[in-house]
């Protein structure tokens, strides 16, 4: 299962939802807002997603997981729209019968989200100002 | 000469000001549409950074293009 949505992430309502006879261990991971980034005092994130193809690239990660970990049982959700300092914007859980497979699939599934998912965030300063991370440098003409 | 539907997404969609526009474009790959289109998402290097969708369907920049496709254009990703 994977899920985008505006609504804040409530990580204890998911941690029960993946409760599994089969499971010996879970293993969950939390995105949260932070106040910096490279040297710049962060207000806000403002997430923007395309929702059809980030929900379909997901469920592609999701189905590798279960594929490289046997018995896997994965879910993520990623929150989209303008987040506040320590909100929670991306969450990733995994229950399986061993903690090594547990480990391995969670750090697998959230780096592949990271890279894969058309997913892009805004970052808005102290100061007033805003950028798109990982996009000014791509940029001929960035914008002040 | 190809009609097709471009779409822009958040740094791109900024830049160009608009969220589609449908151009006519001598464009035989994905490639060709994003370098046909440098002046309006305003970005000079696709490959490896940005990644491209053809109607829905993540693509390459290499995978051809047909006349009435949507192509969607992604700057940079950063989930998470």
């Amino acid at each position: 299962m994977i899920r985008i949505t505006t609504d804040p992430i409530d990580p204890d309502a998911l941690r029960h939802e993946m409760f599994n006879p089969a499971a010996g261990g879970y293993c969950a991971f939390e995105g949260w807002v932070r106040n910096e980034n490279e040297g710049h005092t962060v207000r806000q994130l403002e997430y923007e997603a395309y929702d059809p193809l980030a929900v379909k690239e997901g469920k592609t990660i999701l189905a590798e997981a279960a594929d490289k970990f046997p018995h896997l049982q994965a879910h993520c959700v990623h929150r989209t729209g303008l987040l506040d300092i320590g909100d929670c914007a991306v969450w990733v859980g995994v229950a399986s019968p061993h903690r090594d497979e547990a480990f391995q699939a969670c750090r697998y599934i959230i780096d592949e989200l990271k890279h894969r998912l058309p997913i892009w965030k805004k970052e808005h300063y102290a100061n007033g100002d805003s950028g798109w991370v990982n996009c000014e440098r791509c940029a001929e003409h960035a914008h002040g | 000469m190809k009609t097709i539907t471009v779409r822009y997404f958040a740094m791109f969609r900024e830049y160009a000001g608009v969220e589609e526009e449908t151009l006519t474009l001598d464009a035989d790959t994905a490639a060709d549409v994003f370098e046909h289109t440098k002046s309006r998402h305003g970005s000079s290097e696709p490959s490896g950074h940005c990644k491209v969708a053809i109607n829905d369907e993540m693509a390459d920049w290499s995978s051809p293009i047909a006349d009435g496709d949507t192509v969607l254009l992604f700057p940079p990703v950063a989930g998470g």
